[in-house]
This record gives C-alpha cells, sequence and structure tokens, in this order.
C-alpha cells in the first residue's frame, strides 16, 4: 500500500515523535506517569500504522504474523510477571530491542550495496552496540533471575582482554564501515555479543541496574543509527531521546548509590570491588522473639520500616501495611524509610510497596526519612541489609563503599527481620547487626510479621 | 533528507532528551527506564522496512525474526509499565460503597 504522500508521512511521525517526547515528559512525574505511558504507546501504534500506509511492503502476512507472534509473547510475560521479578523482564525487553535493531543493520548490509560512508559507519555501530546490548542484557537477566552467581565473576585475565575485544571490535567496526563486507559485519555481531558478555560479567549483583540503565540508553542510540541508516526521522527521534534520557537516568541512579558509572563497569577489573565473602559469620548476635518484637514496638512513640527486596520476595508487604495500621492505630507515628534502590532497581520498592496499598505519603525517601531517625525509637529493617549497612561508609574496600545508606544506628533500638546471617546482595557482612542495640528476629519476613502482628494485637 | 538535516535533528533530540528527564524523583526511576526502554522498541518500524524490502528468503528470514524481537520490546514494555504505574494509582474505591 502507498496510499499516503511522503509529506503526510513526515507529519504523522512527527506526531508519534512528539507521544513520544510527551510519554517521558509524563513518566517523570507520578500524576501524570500512566497517562504518559499511554501516549507513548498511542505513538507507537500512529507510527506503525503509518508504515504500513506509506510505502510498498512485500511478504506484509508474514510481518503481520510476526507482530502477532511477538505481541502473544510479550503481553502474557508483561502481565504475569512478579512485581519482584519486574527488573529482569525490563532487561530482557531491552536486550531484545538491541537484536532487533543489531538485525536490521546487517540487513542494511546485505540488501543495500550503496550504502554512503556514513551510513557503514552508522550501519556498524548498530551491529556492534546492538549486540553488546542483547548479550549484556541477557548476562543481566542471569544475574537477576539467579541463574548465576549474582557476584562479580572476574575470569583471569579479564581486564586485558577486555581492552583487545574491544580494540578488535573497533577494528572490526571499521572495516566494515570501509568495506560494507556482509560477512565481517557477520562476525563483527558476534565480536559484539562477546563483548557484551564480558562487560557485564565482572558486574556485582547490586550494580545490575545500573548497567540494565546504560544498556538501555545504548540500545536507544543504536536505533537512533538505525533511522540515520534508513533516512526515518521518527527512529532517530525516538532512538536519540532514549539515548540521551537513557544517559541521564543511569547517572541519576549511580549517584543515588554513590558510584561512577566508570566504577561500576570496570571496578571489579582494577580488583578492590570484589572484597566481599559469602562466608556466614559465627559471632555471636541478640535474637529476639516476635513477642519481644511487638513489645518494643507498642511502646515506641515513633516507628521507622526499612523495606528491603526480602520483604518483597517473601511476599509480606501486605501483612507489613497491616502491622504498620495497627500501631498508627494506637497513635504510633510510622514512616517508611525507602531507600533509592531499595529492592532490586532504584524506585522498585515504591512499585512493590504502592501493590500493596501502602499510602504514598508515608514513603518517605533517605533525605528526608535520615534527620528522622534520631528521633526514633524503632526502627524495624524487613529484608533489607546493603541499604543500612555502615561499611558503605567506614570500609573503602567494600562493594558498596560509597553508597548513601539510611542512617538506621541513630536510632534507640534496630530490629532486623532477616531469614539467615548470610549477607546481603552485595556480599558484605553487616555490622549493625552485632550492635547492642540491635536485635535480630529470624524467619521468613511474612512469618516473622504475622507473628509480630498477632503479639501486637494481643497486647 | 540530508544527511545535514538528519544531524540538526538528532541534535536537538539529544537536548531534548536531557531536558525532559533532568528532575525524576527516584520513586519514578523503575517505571521511567521501563517506558523509555519501550520507546526504544519502535525499531519495530524499521524492521519492518527492511523485511518489507528483502528479497532473498534469507533476508525475509532475519528480517521476520527482527520483527518478532522488536515487537516484543514495544509491546511488552508499554505493558509493564502499564502495569507498574497502575499501582501508583493507589487505593480505588472498592464498588460504590458509602455515598
Amino acid at each position: 500500500m502507498n496510499t499516503l504522500s511522503q509529506d503526510t508521512v513526515e507529519i504523522l511521525y512527527l506526531a508519534a515523535a512528539v507521544c513520544f517526547i510527551l510519554a517521558l515528559k509524563g513518566l517523570s512525574s507520578p500524576r501524570s506517569a500512566r497517562r504518559g505511558n499511554l501516549i507513548g504507546a498511542a505513538g507507537a501504534l500512529l507510527a506503525l500504522g503509518t508504515t504500513f500506509l506509506s510505502t510498498d511492503l512485500d511478504s506484509i502476512v508474514p510481518i503481520l504474523l510476526a507482530i502477532a507472534l511477538g505481541s502473544a509473547i510479550a503481553v502474557p510475560a508483561a502481565r504475569r510477571v512478579q512485581m519482584t521479578q519486574m527488573p529482569q523482564l525490563v532487561a530482557l525487553f531491552n536486550g531484545v530491542g538491541g537484536g532487533a535493531a543489531a538485525l536490521v543493520a546487517i540487513l542494511e548490509l546485505s540488501e543495500n550495496s550503496s550504502q554512503s560512508a556514513g551510513d557503514l559507519a552508522a550501519t556498524s555501530f548498530t551491529v556492534l552496540v546492538g549486540a553488546v546490548s542483547f548479550a549484556g542484557s541477557a548476562v543481566t537477566f542471569a544475574k537477576l533471575q539467579e541463574l548465576m552467581t549474582t557476584r562479580p565473576v572476574v575470569l583471569p585475565g579479564a581486564a586485558p582482554a577486555l581492552v583487545v575485544g574491544m580494540a578488535v571490535c573497533l577494528g572490526l567496526s571499521v572495516v566494515v564501515t570501509l568495506t560494507g563486507n556482509l560477512w565481517m559485519g557477520g562476525v563483527l555481531l558476534a565480536g559484539g555479543l562477546l563483548l557484551g558478555v564480558m562487560f557485564v560479567l565482572p558486574v556485582g549483583g547490586a550494580d545490575v541496574p545500573i548497567v540494565i540503565s546504560l544498556l538501555n540508553a545504548f540500545t536507544g542510540l543504536t536505533v537512533a543509527a538505525s533511522g540515520f541508516v534508513l533516512r526515518n526521522t521518527l527512529l532517530l527521534v525516538a532512538g536519540t531521546l532514549v539515548g540521551a534520557s537513557g544517559t541521564i537516568l543511569t547517572r541519576l541512579m549511580a549517584a543515588a548509590m554513590g558510584r561512577s558509572v566508570l566504577g561500576v563497569l570496570f571496578g571489579a577489573l582494577r580488583g578492590g570491588s570484589t572484597a566481599g565473602s559469602t562466608a556466614v559469620s559465627n559471632r555471636p548476635v541478640k535474637s529476639v522473639g516476635p513477642d519481644d518484637v511487638a513489645i518494643l514496638l507498642n511502646y515506641a512513640r515513633k516507628v521507622v520500616v526499612v523495606p528491603g527486596y526480602g520483604l518483597a520476595v517473601a511476599q509480606a508487604q501486605h501483612t507489613l501495611r497491616e502491622l504498620a495500621e495497627v500501631l498508627q492505630g494506637r497513635g504510633i507515628e510510622v514512616l517508611y524509610g525507602i531507600h533509592p534502590v531499595a529492592g532490586r532497581m532504584p524506585g522498585h520498592m515504591n512499585v512493590l510497596l504502592a501493590e500493596a496499598n501502602v499510602p504514598y505519603t508515608a514513603l518517605k525517601e533517605m533525605d528526608e526519612v535520615n534527620p528522622e531517625f534520631k528521633t526514633t525509637d524503632v526502627v524495624l529493617v524487613v529484608g533489607a541489609n546493603d541499604v543500612v549497612n555502615p561499611a558503605a561508609k567506614t570500609s573503602p574496600g567494600a562493594p558498596i563503599y560509597g553508597m548513601p545508606i539510611l542512617e538506621v544506628s541513630q536510632a534507640q533500638q534496630v530490629i532486623f527481620l532477616k531469614r539467615s546471617m548470610r549477607p546481603g546482595f552485595a556480599g558484605i557482612e553487616n555490622e549493625l547487626l552485632f550492635e547492642p542495640t540491635t536485635s535480630l528476629l529470624f524467619g521468613d519476613a511474612k512469618d516473622s510479621l504475622t507473628k509480630v502482628l498477632g503479639a501486637v494485637k494481643a497486647l | 533528507m540530508s544527511d545535514v538535516s538528519l544531524l540538526v535533528v538528532f541534535v536537538l533530540a539529544v537536548f531534548v532528551g536531557f531536558e525532559v528527564v533532568s528532575k525524576v524523583s527516584t520513586t519514578l526511576h523503575t517505571p521511567l527506564m521501563s517506558g523509555a526502554n519501550a520507546i526504544h522498541g519502535i525499531v519495530l518500524v524499521g524492521a519492518v522496512l527492511v523485511t518489507g524490502h528483502a528479497d532473498s528468503p534469507v533476508g525475509i528470514g532475519v528480517g521476520l525474526l527482527a520483527v518478532v524481537l522488536a515487537t516484543v520490546n514495544l509491546v511488552g514494555g508499554f505493558v509493564v509499565t502499564d502495569r507498574m504505574l497502575e499501582m501508583f494509582q493507589g487505593r480505588r474505591p472498592q464498588g460504590g460503597g458509602q455515598r
């Protein structure tokens, strides 16, 4: 079908691009976020419809079937995923986007033999970076899904291998740019895949979200480069928007964790960032029962709850909210102290608590809640560890060193609900557990909270 | 479109991209990342174009694979972002209870 004039097509693409800008703008504020996302989806639909009406396409039926197949895979996955597994799903979606961009570039190489040098440069960029994004996202997925270890994996000679790998891939890109040779493009694709794996393997589990965000920006840039090659302004604008906003977002996230982006990527290779251990310490701690916790909570004036990923894994958000409501009913002030990277991704914990209907206003960000701890009687740390670990301030060798933490040690009493003495995601021991003001209630977060709730109600 | 005008569009888009997300609370980092992720799924348009113009069976096959992957990115990205943001709406009134 070729029913639209070139100008009409450009105008419709412009409208779609504006939709994407409005979508990103809307996503930056809680009130307009959902509408923003829907505007983005409408823009995508408009763009796709325009594409089908803009030019004569062969094999329309298989294309439509492929789109139907893709939707049939994506919708159930997106609908059914547990909120706790959201980060890996985002990583996966990002990876396949990068893979698609790389394949489009390879096709351009094979089908279009009259590309200019600029086009070929953009094409080889897309092949390389798309492949890196695909393979890197696959490794982040494996790490978050705990299909492999979440700790940094540093193989012997990893640092020089990475340098050599980057040099070889750069050289291959130059060759592809100069010759436009399809087979060299294939080799470049393979090199990019290998490079993506080498990039992400040495990144520790706690830093993986930053890498996802970075790869997201990378994929955006590959889409922009595809737009350049295809002379398609919509792809150029959409890809650039994501590349730029993704870069900013990556820096914001890294800042929230007190890390530099380069430190995240190459820290383990320089050594020093692998100081963590998975050893279970046998130093003495103060272990208490649910009744003791209930008494501490019941006679407090101000309680701050610090939720972590363990809370979400145990699906205990609802029980926690119930406990908070009972305490509030007795005139106790209850706040939630949310670390920017609580959960597995910045902002993840807010999503998890919103799922449990915790009012948005009770959630305090780190800067708001830190001054509150001095006047807090009891801090209840539920399934969190790294975000309250003083090692971030005191031990320069620790993987989380430099990350701002919730300063719970300033409170009168700290109660940890933990499954075991196993260290957190970053793999380092928490000195706070051995402080005299700290008590530990061992067990599954949901079981423990249910027992504490029962005991509080009985008081 | 000439290469230079594409470059103009690119540079302007970089600044727009920087500008729209420069002030965003950590609360929304996850949905924003996921939403931006959905937007680059629009590479589907590119995948459809190259597949529709491909001649060889292998080319069409590779193109269709790209279409499937891009669709997963685009559709899945928007659906999962919507699901996340739905939860931020907070408590909804249950039925038409009290008046």
